[in-house]
Formats: C-alpha cells, structure tokens, sequence
C-alpha cells in the first residue's frame, strides 16, 4: 500500500491504495465519485477523462499513485455553488447527450479545449474532441453545446469581467 | 391554457442529474459486503475442454469462490440461455452458462472467479489452468454449409441453424423469364459490434433469508431479463426475482438480449449470498456482446424495358454465430425478408435465408436489426437496375414507388404497408440538396478530370413499433409484443407514470411526460415517469424496434383517456350535470356552455381518494392501466442523400453533404428525434465507412479493441442536414411510427451508392462495406490495370 494525497474537486484526499489502482478507480471507488465513468480501459473511448491540474487526461490509463501531489477536477467539481457550469448548460440546453455516459469526459474535454481557445470553431471542437467516443449523438449536437457554451463564455466576458469559465 | 407539449422540444428531465455526474450506472452502486465476479473465457474459436484446473487460482487470498460448469450443473439451476423466437424446423443446442465439454467461440465463458475486488478477481482468472483441445473452426457462414466445414453442433447438420424462405419462387422464375433487364449484385453486409460506451454489467444481490434476488443490470427490458432468468437461468420463481434497469449507457440492440454472464453473476450471488458485481471490460464486450449484421447475399432483380420492377430474388446466408442469441432467429428472417419490396410495387419476391452456426460471438438485434440488411440489398440493386436501365436512380426509384393512393398496401412478402408518401419525401430530398445541380456539377467535374462526385440515395421503408402480438406468435415469437402504461394521478393532482418502455438514452421520462400531461392537461413537472423496475412497473417488454412511443406510448394515450373517463363521471356527479355534457380541457372538467361550472382534474382526484361523494357504481382512487397491442407494425420511410467526393489518389471519401428526410408520423419532441436521426445516421456511416468485426480463419477476433473496430469519432463526421414530413400512424392514438432505427436503416445504402456512383466513371460496380481508403484505392487500380 501507498500514500496517496490528492485534491479533489477542492477537497483534499489522503489515502493508502495499491499502488496498482487506476485513478478511475480512486475516484470512483474510494472516493464514490461515480460521474467518472469507465468505458474501454484502454484510453481510447474518453469516458474516464477529468482534469488533471487543469489539463484533460484518461483517468483509466494513469495509476492513483502518479497523481499524489496534484488536483483533480471531476464532472462532480464542475457545477459552482448549484450553478451549473455553462457547459453542463449547453449539454442541456442543445441536447448533447442521450444515454449520458460519455458525457461527463466529454465536457471535460471540451472544458480542456474552451481553456486554450476561447472562441473555437466547428473543425477546432470535432478535432478536440476526437478522444472522446459517443455512440448515441453522432457528435452534431455535441459540437452545439460546446459552441453553446463557448458563446455563454463571451456573453459573460463581454458583460464585465466575470470569467466565462 | 398551456402551449402543447406534445410537438414541442422541451429540454430532457434526465439531463440534470446525467451531467452533473449523478446518474447511476449499474457498475456505479456499491453494496455492503459487495464481491466481484471475473470471467475465465476461451482463447480459442472452437476447441474441446480436457479439464479445469481451479486449484490455483481458488487458494490466492481474496477469492471468496471459483465455479465451472460442473459447479452449475450440481446446483438447482437449470443453468442455459434459452432462445426467444422459434421458426420451423429450427436446430436449437443448448447454451450453457458456463460451457463444459467444448467452446464454440472465443470469450466463451468457462470458470468464474469470486473475490473481493476486481482486481483479485483478475489475477485469480490467470490461474485458472484450462487444458484445451484446439479444433478446426469455420467462422464465414457460406462457408460453414460447405462439405467438410468444422461442425460446431451435433443438433445442427451442416452448421445449418434454419433454412427459412418466404415468397413465390415460381412466380420469380417466370418474371425473370419475361426479364428485359435484370441486375445482380453479390454482398456482404459486414458484421458490427454495437459498442454502447457504457459495457454490460450486473450486480446481483441474493437475500438468503427471502430467498429474494435484486438484481440491477444493463437492460433494455428488464421484465424479458427477469423472465429469462427465472425459466431458463436461474431456477428462482419469477416472483422472488426483482430486475431493476438503472441508468443505462446505450444499448443499440446490445442489451435486450440474455446472456450468460449476468445469469452467472446471479448465481454466485445465491451461492455466494453475498452481493457480486460483473461488469465487462471493453475487450470483453466486443468478444461477447451479440453482434450486427454478417450476411452474404446474391440478389437478382427482373426488370421490364421501362424499369419496371417485375421480380426479385435474394439469397442469404446470415451468420448466426456459436450459439442463438435471444432474438436471433427472427431477425434476418422476419425482418429481413419481409422488409424486402422495400418502397416499391414488385409484383413476384422470393427470399431463402440459412441461418448459420458460425465460431464466433452469437449475432442478434443491432440497432435497424434486418431492416438495414434488406433496405442495403434492395437500394444496391435499384442503383444498379439504373446502371443497367440506363435511368437516374431518382427516376427508377420514382418510377417504382408504391403510389399515395394505394394504401393500405399488401406486399408479396407479407407486411401490408399501412400509409405512406414515398414521391413527397423523395421529391422534398432532390429539391433541398440541388439535386440536378449536382448531377449538373458531377458531368463538369469527370469532363475536367477532378476527382469524382457521387450522390447516394437511400428511399428505405422500415417495419417498426413491434409489434402485433398475434401476428408475431404465429411467425414463431416466443413473447408477446405490447406494452404496460400505467397512471396515477394522485390525491394532489401529480402524476406518476409506470411504462414497461425501459429507456437507455431515448428520453422517454421526457416525452412520456409530454403525453400524459397534455392529454391530463397538468404540467410537464407534475408527471413523473418510472420506467426499468419490475417491482414497481407492470410486466412489459421493453425498448427495442422503435417500439417505446408507438407501443409504450400509445399504452399511456389510452390509460389517460381511461382516467379522464373516470374523471368524467365523478365531475358529473360533482357537478350535478349529465356525463354526457361534462367536457375535458386543459385540465379541467366543465359543463358544456357553462365554463364556470368547472372541476380541475387535481380536485377530481381529491375527491375520488376522498371517496366521500363518489357516483355509484364508481370504485375510489384514480389510476388507470393499458396493455396496449398494437394493430399492425408502423411503417416510417424517407429519402437519405449523401453527397461524397472520392480521392482516387489515396481512395478517401470526403462526405459533403448528408441530407435526410424522413417520415415517422408526428413527433413529441423534434429535438429529440432529431437526435435519434442525428445517432442512426452516424451508426450507418460507421458501418459503410469504417466498422467491421473480423475474425480470422481460427475464429480469433481481430478487431477486438477500440484500437481496430474503427468507431466514428468527432473529426470524421460533419452536420447532417434534417428534413420531415408527417404521415401519421394510422392505427395508434398517437399518429407515431418510432425512429430509433431509421438512421442506421437509410445511411449504409446511401453512403454506398454514393461512392459507387462516384466510382461508376471507373467502371466499379460493387465493394463490400466497409468502404476504407485501401479497398477503394485497390479497386480504382485494378480496373484501371485490367
């Protein structure tokens, strides 16, 4: 067994694992953070994908050991005070998703992205998002709600000040 | 009074709680003294089993259990997954839950391992020593009918599951006879894997005291699982078996079938009498979730000097793989062969399926199941009858159709077509994409020697909102096909709706709200929809076949009408009027021509709780339940036109345009049909463009991870343009037909005949599906070799 300290979603997390435990598995399993979600183990489908100190990562693919010391973001560290992040808006809003699944990497990918590049356009998303399996939308909607919350991110710039994101 | 729900697209109940991270999946529950299950499979396609050695893999600490066969066999469990559609004649061998003299495919299930965590449960299955007798293994299903071919069943002679026909071979013979033109065409349909992101899962929790069993799993019917589970599985009586289908991540057919690994799940949790959760990794879900398609098909169509379709003849031999899966026989039988007149006036069909026990994962429903199969057979043919007419295939097609105006219309293949306008979408598809335009734009572009434009039609009909059950008891089904919906409103006025419709993306808690509360006339919030639970909802069928708001639907139109007939009395007698002078709308029950002498529905079942002032004759309480049967099977169609470029240089296919009209009666919630369409179509263009399951003469499977089964990703699709027009439903009180399937059923042969189209100026005629570069690239330089 191993130390492990993390942050996640804000909270700080000390605990003892195997050193053989995926980080999904952490999450979800030791710290019942269950909107991480396990599709393929190969990371190839996305649908394990949180934030590592701010960057989009499989979350299947890296070990809990490998991510002491640093802070992690999942789909259930989004939302800010109840209110949903403008993506989880989007989502909504522009019917990204069906069966829900892939949902929470998805936009965590797309949250990856809309760091980076503010204003991207459709070839920019579908490029961004291409770690990322759905087998439910075909990807239209999808690219909808990231553009969807991509302009909430500029109406709120433009409004004064407050961070889109 | 309220704008309508029904036609509105009204944001998704389910959504909040799927992104924030919320919702449960069956593998996020967690249960106290919880075990883990992990499966010891066979690495071979077809070999005999010498022995099992547990002795290893038993004594690492942390396994609570390991079970083979023999384990099964000594228990009270009957211990086999049973077949739920029968035709004539058919070979049924049994299917064990843990195979014990000889595997039949590779990812067979042999031993289980119990521990308690997953990851024990991993290594203990590495010390499992199987000794394996490899034998020879057939995995193509023309090929298994051959003489000397690997035999996989004693029962099944020639590997030969069925020989099924339906049609008049006489009458296709003298059409051919009097042929002027005839075209033939020799495909494969390529075998898919469905691929819900979410993997199969189960977690069975067996009460020793009750001798009650829960079991949460991946299901896209929950009541068929626990049904399956009790006659055939398990052995517990139905009543002491409790299915619950949480949240479920996709299912594409993938999950309505019954399969070993959930039963086996189940039955260490009775030995175990403890909580044990299976859930497959990817690898394990593309060995063994039952997979799509895998025909090979000659098909001929007769045709008279003006394109007049006169005859058609089609020959398949369909996969069925090791074992027959749930629903297997029916599907490249009765949804195959019937669906085979397609949009079209033919006059004499013959259709001869063998169904073919192959060493691979068994093959059943995947989203469209038979109907994409037959709309590929007969919209290749029509474009190649156009080759060999010289006609547009816009003209061939036109030329063909079922006219408007000879509806109901009987095929010779057995479905009676019940509505449809099939020049309307066609008509609307040409003029929305420039159709001439862009045959104007493919002269100019071969005149000029730039790479070649092709454009694709696909005019497809599908037969769904399964199904009349009488009709599919006499065709072999051994289930009925309508559906529970249950309502009730209670002494508040809210509303709890229970459908045997189980959901797995389709938004039902939404759209069913939608009915119940326009035709209740209370709010969208004030209905709640409980769905996937056989403790709570009356038996149903489940969601499969475009069936969950033409059947499961219609079960609730009813129900309501049931409620506000009650409600009806009791405002009578409330309000002192006769009954027949009591109306209903927007929620409120009113004398006609007197508005202000009015009870709302929340008040009517106050008082029918209440029970105080009740008419005679009238029990208490307001809640109505359906078991609605439908009277014939829907029949949704449209015009899918893809537009490509092809690269002859490397055989890349560019999609430019991809435009879809489609008819499927009215619509609750376009947003979200239009998703459905949005999915389907991404479906077919993955299996005309890149996915194919391909085994290897030893039955390995070569596409066995995401890194080989080429799923579309978002760069490799663009924006699908989406047009309706509405034929409603005859027959049901919704006017719906279902549209889960018609994407995946319309794009494969629209995204084929495209390229082909694009390649005629080369003198292609056919490639098989999927269309890689490679293929197209080999076949554009060997034409232009020879």
């Amino acid at each position: 067994m191993q130390d492990v300290r993390m942050r996640v979603n804000g909270t700080e997390h000390l605990r003892k694992v195997p050193p053989r435990m995926l980080l999904v598995h952490f999450l979800r399993e030791e710290l019942d953070l269950t909107g991480t979600n396990v599709g393929c183990e190969t990371s190839l489908c996305g649908a394990c994908t949180v934030l590592l100190d701010g960057m989009a990562v499989k979350s299947c693919t890296l070990l809990a050991v490998q991510v002491h010391e640093c802070e992690v973001t999942t789909i259930e560290g989004l939302a800010e005070d109840g209110r949903m992040h403008p993506l989880q808006k989007g989502f909504w809003e522009e019917h990204g998703l069906q069966c829900g699944y892939c949902t929470p990497g998805m936009i965590l990918a797309a949250h990856d992205l809309l760091s980076r590049n503010a204003t991207p356009d459709e070839s920019e998303i579908r490029s961004a998002l291409k770690g990322n399996l759905c087998r439910c939308t075909g990807y239209q909607n999808i690219v909808k709600a990231v553009q969807h919350a991509a302009g909430m991110g500029r109406e709120q710039t433009g409004k004064g000040g407050a961070d889109g994101r | 009074m309220a704008a309508k729900l029904f036609g509105s697209s009204i944001r998704r109940k389910e959504d909040p709680s799927l992104i924030t991270g919320k919702g449960k999946y069956t593998d996020d529950f967690k249960l106290a003294r919880m075990a883990y299950a992990s499966m010891a499979r066979s690495p071979y396609g077809h070999a005999r089993i010498k022995g099992i050695d547990v002795e290893r893999a038993a004594k690492l600490p942390g396994v609570l259990g390991v079970y083979t066969a023999k384990d099964v066999r000594k228990s009270k469990s009957p211990g086999v997954v049973p077949v739920g559609w029968l035709l004539p004649d058919i070979k049924t061998p049994p299917h064990p839950i843990l195979a014990h003299d000889r595997v039949r495919y590779v990812g067979d299930a042999v031993a289980v391992v119990v521990a308690e965590d997953r990851y024990i449960a991993r290594d203990a299955v590495d010390l499992i020593d199987v000794d394996y007798e490899p034998v020879s293994a057939v995995v193509d299903p023309a090929r298994a009918v051959e003489d000397g071919a690997p035999q996989l069943h004693d029962e099944a002679e020639k590997n030969i599951a069925f020989d099924w026909e339906i049609g008049d071979r006489a009458a296709v013979e003298a059409a051919f006879d009097s042929a002027r033109h005839k075209a033939r065409i020799q495909l494969r349909n390529n075998r898919l894997i469905p691929n819900a992101i979410e993997p199969r899962s189960a977690l069975a929790d067996f009460d020793d005291s009750t001798g009650q069993l829960t079991l949460r799993m991946t299901s896209q019917n929950p009541h068929i699982h626990r049904l399956l589970m009790s006659l055939a599985s398990l052995g517990l009586p139905e009543h002491k078996i409790h299915v619950i289908a949480p949240e479920v991540g996709g299912g594409f057919g993938s999950k309505i079938h019954h399969y070993p690994d959930e039963a086996i799940a189940a039955w260490c949790s009775m030995q175990l009498k403890r909580p044990v959760k299976w859930t497959a990794t990817r690898s394990e879900a593309n060995l063994t979730d039952a997979h799509g398609r895998d025909h090979v098909t000659t098909a001929e169509m007769a045709l008279d000097a003006d394109g007049k379709i006169l005859g058609l003849r089609v020959k398949t031999y369909a996969a069925m793989g090791a074992y027959l899966s749930t629903f297997a026989p029916a599907i490249p039988t009765y949804l195959y062969g019937t669906l085979l007149s397609g949009q079209y006036t033919i006059p004499a069909i013959h259709c001869n399926v063998i169904g073919v026990f192959t060493n691979t994962a068994p093959v059943d429903a995947y989203r469209g199941a038979g109907r994409p199969e037959a709309t590929y057979v007969v919209e290749r043919l029509m474009d190649q009858a156009a080759r060999e007419t010289g006609l547009d295939p816009a003209e061939i097609r036109r030329r063909n159709f079922v006219p408007p105006d000879a509806f109901p219309f009987q095929t010779q293949v057995a479905l009676q077509y019940d509505s449809g306008n099939y020049q309307g979408a066609l008509a609307r598809a040409q003029e929305l994409v420039g159709y001439d335009q862009l045959r104007e734009e493919q002269r100019r572009r071969v005149e000029n020697g730039e790479p070649p434009l092709g454009i694709g039609l696909s005019t497809y009909i599908e037969a769904c909102g399964l199904a009349p059950s009488a009709v599919v008891g006499t065709l072999g089904a051994q289930a009925g096909q309508w559906e529970s919906g249950e309502i009730r409103v209670h002494p508040t006025g809210s509303v709890t709706v229970y459908t045997g419709s189980s959901a797995h993306g389709q938004g039902h808690e939404t759209t069913f709200s939608q009915i119940v509360a326009d035709r209740l006339g209370v709010g969208v919030d004030q209905v709640e929809v409980i769905h996937g639970d056989t403790d709570k909802v009356p038996f149903g069928w489940g969601t499969y076949g475009s069936r969950s708001a033409a059947v499961g639907g219609s079960a609730l139109a009813v129900s309501a009408e049931k409620i506000i007939e009650k409600g009806r009395k009791i405002a009578a007698h409330v309000l002192e009027a006769a009954e027949e002078d009591v109306e209903f709308e927007a929620g409120k029950f009113f004398v006609r021509g007197v508005p202000s002498k009015a009870q709302a529905i929340q008040e009517i079942a106050l008082q029918a709780y209440l029970a105080h002032n009740l008419p005679p004759g009238i029990e208490p309480g307001l809640a109505a339940t359906t078991f609605y049967d439908p009277a014939n099977f829907t029949f949704p169609f449209g015009t899918h036109i893809a537009v490509v470029e092809v690269e002859p240089e490397t055989g890349s296919i560019r999609i430019l345009r991809y435009l879809a009209v489609d008819d499927v009666g009215n619509v609750i919630n376009p947003m979200i049909v239009d998703g459905q369409l949005h999915g389907g179509i991404a479906q077919g263009l993955g299996q005309a463009l890149w996915e194919e399951a391909v085994y290897d003469e030893n039955g390995q499977l070569m596409t066995g991870e995401l890194l080989d089964y080429a799923l579309p990703r978002a760069h490799m699709l663009g924006n699908f343009e989406l047009d309706r027009t509405v034929t409603p439903c005859p027959h049901n009180p919704l006017g719906v037909k279902g549209v889960g399937e018609a994407g995946a059923i319309a794009s494969p042969a629209a995204m084929v005949n495209a390229v082909m189209d694009a390649l005629a100026p080369y003198g292609i005629a056919h490639i098989d599906m999927p269309l890689t570069p490679e293929k197209v690239w080999r076949a554009i330089h060997q034409k232009g070799r020879s």
